[in-house]
Order: structure tokens, then sequence, then C-alpha cells
């Protein structure tokens, strides 16, 4: 088991590395720099500028110093915000980005896979009908008509929770948007957990067991969930994926100050050191979290291991 | 030459097969009444998005000066009100429906024809190249695609449709590529691919006759459940102004200036978050039950 954890763990640097790289070269060979909108920069100040940030080099130069620099866990300096660097840009925010889809992750496994055995249960009854409909409305509705309309309801309406905004260490601030980003992993995993118990009930080992003489809830808790969570569990990775980009959107309707905004508006200002922290903060968790999930599923399926 | 006849046989048997499939699931379909609602409102919502703009004497970037941010009802001919600028929102509304549909159905096209190509020669050729064309994919994976898009839409002026549905289809034929290698890696293992290589047919041909039109199947679904994601990911783009500009109209543009003018003004997000919300659902009802339909081990 250690043998294979680390062999997994190994593989994740290289991956990173690739990643890295891709998306150096991709934000080097578009088209614009990162003082293009600063209109009235006379050609001599503009070569100070890139002389000062570097970016005058050969792009191979500018890349293994980058690399250099990242090995020493450094990120460099925003280009727009120029008296951050982009580490300290990311330790303020990632605190809230962090707490808010590790609520919304939470939240969507305890609110989705209960949900979806209870649907398999009493399949084809009320409560069936009722969380298909409700997992069907959470599917089709968008996180920025659900953030509006929560804040409508709890916020302005009800005098609840606070509209947006965020103070450190109050739950408060964190429900809607958490709830908003949960919604939609919440019915997705509602619906993967009903359809796919109700295919593991119907198997005759269940059955065999039921003959045994077990209860009903031996039955469910030992030998059907296991075995059914499985493609829940590999549905953790694209949601952890869905959480990390989609609070983009939460934080922003909610005003969160989180690391979201850095991404578009860095990619947009082409502020090369920003974006390039972004997508390796990402790139991180999604890899880490990616990773914990097939640890997860090689315990459940011993039968992977082996691979 | 009897074993020539006999792999004949098992091909066309597996041919008979796949019309009986897609028969019976038309059956399954047909029969049952929820989906025919929804098929039912798809059309009205199409037919909506593409003549519903005719019916009313507006454009949809018309300016009524004499009606900002009326509410629907308040002025005769604006039915579902106007914006902050006097534009009707029943005709901006419909045409955000019909680009928005526009570019999912192109953008969703985009990614199946990358996705097919890519996940089929992987998943026949298998071996090393099979390795490195889905390690790339993996890498792809986990570098975030708002990053992609954005550079995308930079490449080429801002707020041009083409560079959407390109940008969206670039990043939506990753998953469509594993799915295709998958099932083309269970067919490969399949006797009337087995059959038709004894025959000597080239690989190449193979794909093309054999492989390919098996994998249908699992596309069309597959299709009917990206249009959907498209559509959220396109109004997504728009909503954080990456997307469709102003004064073209989308849902997501639409929805994100209605979203700013909640309290004031609920019309504004209600019109187009209704239109969008009904039609994610319906196409989400649909893709799910013809997968259903299509899943041999139901029934």
């Amino acid at each position: 088991m250690l043998s294979y954890v680390l062999r997994r763990f190994a593989g994740l640097i290289p991956t990173l590395i690739i990643i890295v790289t891709v998306s150096f070269l991709i934000l080097r060979l578009a088209p614009g720099g990162p003082f293009d909108q600063e209109q009235t920069l006379s050609p001599a100040v503009r070569a100070n500028l890139e002389r000062a940030y570097g970016l005058d080099e050969p792009l191979l130069t500018q890349y293994l110093a980058y690399l250099g620099h990242l090995a020493h866990g450094d990120l460099g300096t925003s280009l727009r915000e120029r008296d951050f660097s982009v580490n300290e840009l990311i330790r303020e925010g990632l605190p809230v980005s962090a707490a808010l889809g590790a609520a919304a992750l939470l939240l969507a496994l305890f609110a989705g896979i209960p949900a979806g055995i209870a649907a398999a249960l009493l399949h084809n009854r009320a409560p069936d009908y009722g969380i298909a409909a409700a997992s069907a409305v959470g599917l089709a509705l968008p996180s920025f008509v659900t953030g509006p309309l929560l804040a409508l309801i709890f916020g302005l309406t009800l005098h609840w929770l606070p509209v947006a905004g965020w103070s450190a260490g109050s739950l408060r601030y964190l429900v809607l948007p958490a709830v908003t980003l949960a919604l939609p992993v919440a019915a997705t995993l509602a619906r993967l957990t009903r359809a796919s118990l109700l295919e593991v009930l119907r198997a005759p080992f269940i059955r065999s067991a039921r003959a045994r003489g077990l209860g009903p809830a031996r039955v469910l808790l030992r030998h059907a969930l296991p075995p059914a969570l499985l493609p829940v569990v590999s549905y953790l990775g694209p949601a952890v994926a869905f959480v990390v980009t989609g609070s983009l959107v939460v934080e922003s309707v909610f005003g969160l100050p989180g690391t979201g905004r850095y991404l578009v508006q860095g990619a947009i200002d082409r502020d090369y050191p920003l974006v390039m922290g972004m997508i390796i903060v990402y790139a991180v968790l999604t890899l880490l979290l990616n990773f914990l999930v097939d640890l997860l599923y090689g315990w459940l399926d011993p039968g992977v291991r082996r691979d | 030459m009897a074993g020539s006849t006999r792999a004949c046989a098992v091909i066309k048997a597996g041919a008979r097969s796949a019309g009986g499939l897609w028969q019976r699931a038309a059956v399954r379909l047909r029969s049952r009444r929820s989906v025919r609602f929804s098929a039912g409102a798809l059309v009205v919502l199409v037919a909506l998005a593409v003549l519903g703009p005719f019916a009313s004497r507006w454009h949809f970037d018309a300016i009524d000066w004499q009606h900002l941010a009326q509410a629907p009802g308040a002025v005769a001919g604006h039915w579902f009100g106007t914006d902050r600028l006097g534009r009707d929102l029943f005709v901006r509304t419909l045409t955000g429906l019909r680009l928005s549909l526009l570019v999912s159905v192109l953008a969703t096209l985009t990614s199946l024809v990358i996705g097919v190509t890519y996940g089929a020669i992987a998943g026949f050729t298998g071996g090393r190249t099979d390795e490195l064309m889905m390690r790339s994919v993996d890498v792809l994976y986990a570098l975030p695609y708002l990053f992609i898009v954005i550079i995308l839409t930079s490449l080429l002026p801002r707020g041009s449709l083409t560079v959407l549905f390109v940008a969206l289809g670039a990043v939506g034929w990753l998953t469509t590529a594993r799915i295709v290698r998958g099932q083309t890696l269970a067919l490969k293992r399949r006797d009337f691919i087995e059959a038709a290589r004894a025959l000597g047919v080239a690989p190449p041909a193979i794909l093309m006759r054999h492989v390919l039109p098996n994998l249908i199947g699992t596309v069309i679904v597959y299709a009917t459940l990206t249009v959907p994601q498209m559509i959220l990911f396109e109004s997504f783009l728009s909503f954080l102004g990456l997307g469709v500009q102003e004064p073209r109209a989308s849902l997501g543009n639409l929805i994100a200036v209605g979203a700013q003018e909640m309290s004031s003004a609920p019309w504004m997000l209600i019109a187009p978050a209704a239109v969008l919300v009904l039609l994610l659902l319906c196409l989400n009802f649909l893709g799910d039950n013809l997968s259903d339909a299509l899943d041999p081990r139901e029934h």
C-alpha cells in the first residue's frame, strides 16, 4: 500500500512541471503584454519597465529563472499591484477561497449522498420523485442565478443572513455562498448515489446477504454502500475542479475577498506572475485532491491497486 | 471462405442489433408522457428563439427613450418590460436564447469532432501512443480551463462568436475523448472487430466502418448532455464579461445585468433566468431519458 501511495505521489511532480511549462508558454505566446493598457508609456519607459521585471531577456532564460524561484517557493511580484508579491496576494485570499470550497464540498457530500440513498431505498415513491425533481432543478440553476436569488430571499427579504461581504472567523458570511456553490454538486452526487445504489441492490450478492438473514441496515452499510459509492468517489475529482472554478463566480456574486478574481483579472491584464501563481495553486489543489480521491478509491476497491 | 462468410454474418448481426436498439429506444421514449412534454417545451423554446423576436415591433438594440426600466405590463408592447437603457426585454431574452443555443450547439459539435477523433484514435491504436495521448488529456484537465478560454478569447477580437464556440469546444473535448476512448477499448475486443481484422481489413477502415458507427449511441447521449453544459458555460463566461459583449444579448449577460438590478428591477433577472432554467431542465431531462432508453441494462 505504501509503495502504491508513494508511486502515485511521485507521479504528480512531472505533471505539475508540465502544467507550469505549458501555461508559461501559452501565456507568453499570447499577444499583448502587461504594460499595454497604460497608453501614455513612451518606448523608453516601457523598455525600462520590461528590463526591471526581466521581461526583455530571452524566453528560455526567463523560464529557467521562474523555475528557479518557484523551487524556493517564490512566485514573484505582481506586475499590476506592484506593492504586493504574488505570495502575499495568495496568502491573503486563499484562506477565504479554501474555507468556501471546503464548506461547499462538505455540504454537498452530507446533503447529496444521504439524499441519493433515501431516493434509492424509497425507489418510485414520493420522496424519490421529490429528490429527483429537486436535483434536476439544482443542476439547471447556474450559481449566478441561485446566488442572487438566495441573497434576495434570505438577505434582503428575511434578513437572516448577510447579503454579501466577509469577516474573518464569522460563519454567517459563509452560509449563502457555500450553499450556492454546493447545490449543483449535491444534485449530481444525489443522482449518482441513487443510480449506483439501485444497481447494486439488484445484484445477487445483496440477495444472498438478505437470505442469510442479515438486517436491512447491515446489508446497506456493510454490503451495498461500499461498492455503490465507487462511482460517487470517482466523481469527486471533477467535483473538486467544479468547486475550484465555481468559487470564482460565487466569490464575485457575494463579494468575498478570495483569490478567484486574480485568475480572470490577471489573465486579462497579462499580469504574468500573478496568473502563473494562480494556475500553480489551482493545479496543486486539483492534483492533490484527485490524488486523495484515487487513494480513497484504491481503499474501497482493492482491484485498482494492482495496476 | 467459410470463415469470411461467418465473419460477415457476425458483422451484420452487430449492425442489425444496433438498429433494433434504436427502434426500441424510440418506442420507450415515445411512451413516456413527461418525455413528450419536455420535447414539446424544447420545440416551443427553439421556435420562440427563431421566430419570437419578429413578433415584437422592437429590435434587440433599439432604445425606447420614453420607457426606461419599465416593469412587464407597465407599457403596452414591452411584454417582459425594458432594461435601464429602454431596450425591450422580450426581444432581448429571445435573441439571447437564440445566441446561446447557436453557440452551444456549435461548441458541442466542435468538441465532438475533436473528442471523438482523438479518443477513437487513442483507444484504437493503444500502447504507447494511447498512454501519451491520454496523459496529455490529464495534464490539460488539471489546467484551470478558464485560463485557456481567456487566452483563446484574447487571440481574436473580444466578443467574436467564432472564438467563443471554438474556446468552449476546445475545453469540452477532453471529457468526450475520455469517454470515446473507453468505449473504443471495449469495442476493440468484440468479435466483429476481430472478424474484420481476420478478413484483412486495414486498421483505418476498421476504425471508420466498424468502430465509429458503434460509438454513435454513446456520442449522441453524451452530446445531448453536453449542450446544456455548454449553455451554462457560455452564460458563465458572458457573466464574467468574457463571452458575448453588449449590445448583443445572450442569456448569460442578461442574467449578469439582471443580478445587479435584482432588488430594484427583479424582472430583468427573472425573464432570462426562467428561460435558461426551463431550457436546461428540458435538455437535461431529455438527455437522461435518452441514455436510459439506450441502456441495454434497463428493462
